[in-house]
């Protein structure tokens, strides 16, 4: 076990693909290998990486844009990795996984590491999982890593959180503005893409956007982009916008604050996901449950005597 | 400490030309109603792509799906590329309008099961269930 | 029975005109008894509620059928889809098939061909000659139809994306034989809209795709008027796993977008519109079955009428070729297939359609052997001249059941089409997976239901029996692909390389503008350029399409 793990940090080094795989898939499944693995990471790579997150509703493109941004990308030689997080059942446990099929024009590059990952309906460790998937594939050189998720639900949200930037893609004819608004993802999407701008409303759809976000005071200014991701039009004119408004939140020190209340979510997440075992064992100690929020104050003072009960 | 109960991860893959994707479509969503996790590639792969695919996406099995009468040549070319990435832990499965006499030429290319229409369903989860299993053991001492 | 005024204006105007044209088959029509049997049942009062849902045959809204006598004046085309291998094997069955009673031919092309790929590019791997014919050149296409009349014998060709290249050659081959443009019959499948959602054999972007297709629509239009341009297909989408009313709804979904394209291009409606074709499935509930091809024949006739405005009554005619559901046949107790296949074929008859496939009962194991096709086609003759089924129109017509079916498949192919329409047409629903999404449900809902064992397949779920050996299967030699591949070099050595290069280079410009493609295809055909060198030029041009 000793010798496998010795070569599969060695293979991380040399940014070898099944190494990547591995290391990824053992984070995620919280091998006792996990922690040796993240510490061991090239952590000048992880900072200077470019986190990006893409959201959107499902049907507004988001992967054929992530592909076709992908392909532009490459154009410049930047090695890219993508994450790219589907729901799972909440039933079954079992997920599909399709972000693949869009991303196949891709597979022989060596240059280009996909990931799918799903929810697995777990409370916190969702984020956990794929930051740590994010920091595998920066520290193997990948920048940016792009962060894909469908934009509905809290999961996802969270997700996009772990993003140094994110994009938000919304499509005309889906009524996906007003969702977005209910939904206050514009508040967190510094770039703002009306994907498919060859359909009708897109136009439409783009002005409205631009009206709301004309209210709206953040750190970075927002705008509103343009695109047909199926033909790569507009791709490079975002690309140049996402890299200068990294630029502008590196100098501001927007950049460092997201990074640092990011890795506090991570942190947080993961102190509920090694929690949680031990809490389901400790409530099996348990006689019949009583009333539950005072059950589960009892169980936390039992675990961390050091938590002062308030 | 390892997290026994993650759960299965596996790649369906259409090789070649044909595009009856309705079977590799029913046997990628009866996967992840079974709790696995389930990538798909969609359809008019090359072999190099599934592999490539299944490698980054760290797969325990891949299920190869071809209805053209191609599987002779495509679904051992996808053991071939496995082999010549160095990769001997995925285990690779077939199904389509497969004849009874390829069945043995496929498993003697090192396809470890081969399904043919009319194979019950439970027939093809458990196969899966098992090349994952053995996937595990193999990385878990 | 007191005679009606618009069953009196059918019988002297439609129906006396289509008799004096096409005498019925047979002098009198009768039973074993010797009874007479009508042309036409109809109800004992004709009111407008009749004469507007189901009306006579031959005429608006065509639900009783497109033709007044329909199987009395002329029995369906029994044609068998056919083609594997070699163009000089495939060439071997025809003859076999026209031998045999079959009254057309049904091109099956391989897999490379439909994708327009040569036998020597990678991604042809193992496809050669597989599912159909391999075509590289018009020398293959030369062969193909050796000896066969093409004058005569009326083909279709199951090609898409690349179907003006097929058709080219299929013109160039007949002026080799002294046979005109204007003397082919037959029909092209051209239906691209189906392979983004069902069958995977595109090349190109939805537009640049229907722009080809409006292209052949156009010379078609003034060169070949008895060849169908187009088949519009809801059999693929049917195999897919799509419901009776989503094959319905998707089929005429694309056919009103073909239409809306060619009349934006500027084409002449009523000229375009009586050569399109359609395809359907006969699938396994009889009943729904029949009430789909009559409910679809009806739509498609206010379609054309109450949306485009067709005058001539031949736009309004929804005429189809139909094929026996492939994806019901099993792999186990392969006989029973027949009996499925007799049912199917049954619903189609029943249903009207203007010709027919039946599947093979060893067709869930490998292509079929000549035995099965045989089996197969006198599935079709013994209805046609035994079951007595074709002695009367629409026989049918006017059970409650049929009748509601039949109505009630039209309003939800309606409301589906609408909700298309609503999302911005049925290219927009094609790239948000809309289409696809409704057909993969189906899919999966139909396939739990076997598995489940609610829903038995004698034979699969139920019935089962231990089968010990399985019968004799036909193989593809797999020294095809490598004879294929010899062939095309040989080729690219003998031919005139700058008149090749030339007739691509002037294909290339042409694509670049709003020209009609045809001619120069034509060209680049005749000097042998390939089917994947034609296909690269326009690939440059147009680019590919990514599966969404």
């Amino acid at each position: 076990m000793r010798n496998d793990l010795n070569a599969l940090l060695e293979g991380l080094h040399n940014r070898d693909a099944r190494s990547i795989a591995r290391a990824i898939s053992l984070v995620e499944n919280d091998h006792e290998a996990a922690e040796v693995i993240l510490t061991s990471l090239d952590q000048q790579n992880v900072r200077s990486s470019q986190v990006l997150g893409i959201t959107g509703s499902p049907g507004v493109g988001k992967s054929t844009l992530t592909s076709s941004l992908v392909r532009h990308l490459r154009s410049q030689g930047k090695r890219v990795g993508i994450v790219a997080v589907d729901p799972s059942s909440s039933i079954t446990g079992g997920a599909l996984l399709g972000d693949r099929v869009r991303m196949m024009g891709h597979a022989l590059d060596s240059d280009v590491v996909v990931r799918s990952m799903a929810t697995r309906g777990r409370l916190g460790g969702l984020c956990a999982a794929a930051g740590a998937a994010v920091r595998i594939m920066a520290a193997s050189g990948c920048s940016p890593v792009i962060i894909e998720t469908v934009g509905v639900g809290q999961s996802e949200m969270d997700i996009i959180r772990l993003a140094d930037l994110t994009l938000m893609v919304l499509a005309p004819g889906l009524g996906d503005e007003i969702q977005a608004m209910k939904a206050g993802i514009l508040e967190v999407a510094d770039l703002l893409v009306v994907n498919k701008t060859d359909c009708v409303g897109a136009e439409t759809l783009s002005m409205d956007l631009e009206a709301a976000l004309r209210g709206r005071k953040n750190a970075c200014q927002s705008r509103v982009f343009k695109t047909v991701a199926t033909t790569g039009q507009g791709i490079d004119e975002l690309a140049i916008a996402i890299d200068e408004l990294d630029a502008i939140c590196r100098s501001s020190g927007e950049h460092d604050r997201r990074r640092h209340s990011s890795l506090e979510l991570e942190i947080v997440d993961w102190a509920v996901e090694l929690l949680k075992p031990r809490l389901l064992a400790e409530l099996q100690e348990t006689a019949y449950p009583a009333e539950p929020r005072q059950t589960a104050r009892k169980l936390l003072a039992r675990l961390c005597p050091l938590m002062i009960d308030t | 400490m390892h997290n026994n109960d993650s759960p299965f991860r596996v790649l369906i893959g259409k090789p070649g030309l044909d595009g009856h994707d309705r079977g590799a479509k029913f046997i990628a969503r009866a996967l992840r109603d079974d709790g696995f996790e389930v990538i798909y590639t969609g359809i008019r792969r090359t072999p190099e792509e599934i592999v490539a695919a299944a490698i980054q996406e760290d797969v325990a099995a891949i299920g190869l799906s071809s209805l053209s009468g191609a599987h002779l040549r495509l679904f051992p070319a996808v053991v071939e590329a496995l082999r010549k990435a160095g990769v001997n832990d995925i285990a690779v499965l077939g199904g389509g309008v497969i004849p009874e006499e390829d069945i043995r030429q496929l498993k003697e290319a090192g396809i470890a099961e081969v399904f043919t229409p009319g194979t019950p369903l439970e027939v093809i989860l458990e196969a899966f269930r098992n090349a994952c299993r053995q996937h595990r053991e193999i990385h878990q001492p | 029975m007191e005679k009606n005024k618009d069953l009196t204006e059918w019988q002297d105007k439609v129906l006396a005109k289509s008799l004096a044209r096409f005498p019925e088959r047979r002098k009198r029509f009768t039973n074993h008894g010797g009874d007479e049997i009508p042309l036409l049942a109809l109800p004992e009062e004709i009111d407008d509620q009749y004469v507007r849902q189901l009306g006579f045959p031959g005429s608006y809204p065509y639900t009783r059928g497109v033709q007044p006598t329909m199987y009395r004046g002329r029995l369906w085309t029994m044609r068998q889809y056919a083609g594997f291998s070699s163009a000089a094997e495939s060439n071997k069955r025809y003859r076999y098939l026209l031998e045999q009673g079959t009254t057309g031919l049904s091109v099956a092309f391989d897999l490379p061909t439909q994708i327009g790929y040569d036998s020597d590019h990678p991604m042809s791997l193992g496809e050669v000659g597989k599912v159909g014919v391999a075509i590289d050149s018009l020398a293959d296409m030369e062969m193909l139809f050796d000896q066969i009349p093409l004058d005569s014998v009326s083909t279709s060709m199951t090609i898409n994306s690349p179907a003006i290249v097929l058709l080219a050659m299929y013109v160039a081959v007949a002026e080799k034989q002294g046979v005109a443009p204007q003397k082919l019959q037959g029909t092209i499948q051209n239906d691209v809209l189906k392979e983004y959602v069902a069958r995977g054999t595109y090349i190109f972007p939805p537009q640049p795709s229907l722009r080809l297709i409006t292209n052949i629509f156009q010379w078609c239009g003034e060169n070949t008027p008895s060849f169908n341009t187009i088949s519009i297909s809801g059999y693929h989408i049917r195999e897919a796993g799509s419901t009776a009313v989503q094959e319905v709804a998707f089929t005429l979904a694309n056919g009103i977008t073909y239409v809306q394209t060619a009349l934006d291009a500027g084409l002449e409606l009523d000229v375009f519109a009586r050569r399109l074709a359609f395809f359907f499935n006969a699938s396994s509930d009889l009943l729904e079955e029949v009430a789909k091809f009559r409910a679809a024949r009806r739509l498609w006739a206010r379609l054309m009428k109450e949306k485009f405005g067709a005058k001539n009554p031949a736009s309004c005619m929804l005429r189809f070729h139909t094929q026996t559901a492939g994806n019901t046949l099993t792999a186990q107790q392969i006989d029973n297939n027949i009996v499925r296949v007799t049912l199917q074929a049954l619903a189609a008859v029943l249903g009207g359609t203007q010709s027919l496939h039946t599947n093979s009962r060893d067709e869930a194991l490998s292509l079929p052997t000549e035995d099965s096709v045989r089996t197969a086609l006198r599935t079709q003759q013994i209805i046609a001249h035994e079951s007595g089924v074709t002695d009367t129109v629409d026989p049918l017509a006017g059970s409650y059941f049929i009748e509601q079916l039949t109505d009630r498949i039209e309003r939800e192919a309606v409301e589906l089409i609408d909700k298309i329409e609503k999302a911005g047409g049925v290219v927009a629903a094609i790239e948000d997976g809309f289409i696809q999404r409704q057909i993969e449900n189906a899919a999966y809902e139909y396939q739990k239901e076997i598995e489940s064992g609610e829903r038995m397949i004698v034979g699969v779920n139920s019935f089962q029996i231990t089968e010990e050996s399985r019968p004799p299967t036909l193989r593809v030699d797999p020294e095809v692909e490598t004879m294929q591949v010899a062939a095309l070099s040989q080729l690219k050595k003998t031919r005139n390389h700058d008149k090749v290069q030339n007739s691509l280079k002037e294909l290339d410009q042409a694509a670049r503008t709003d020209a009609n493609l045809f001619a120069y295809v034509l060209a680049a055909v005749k000097e042998y350029a390939t089917l994947g060198e034609i296909c690269d030029v326009l690939r440059q041009v147009f680019g590919e399409y990514k599966q969404h």
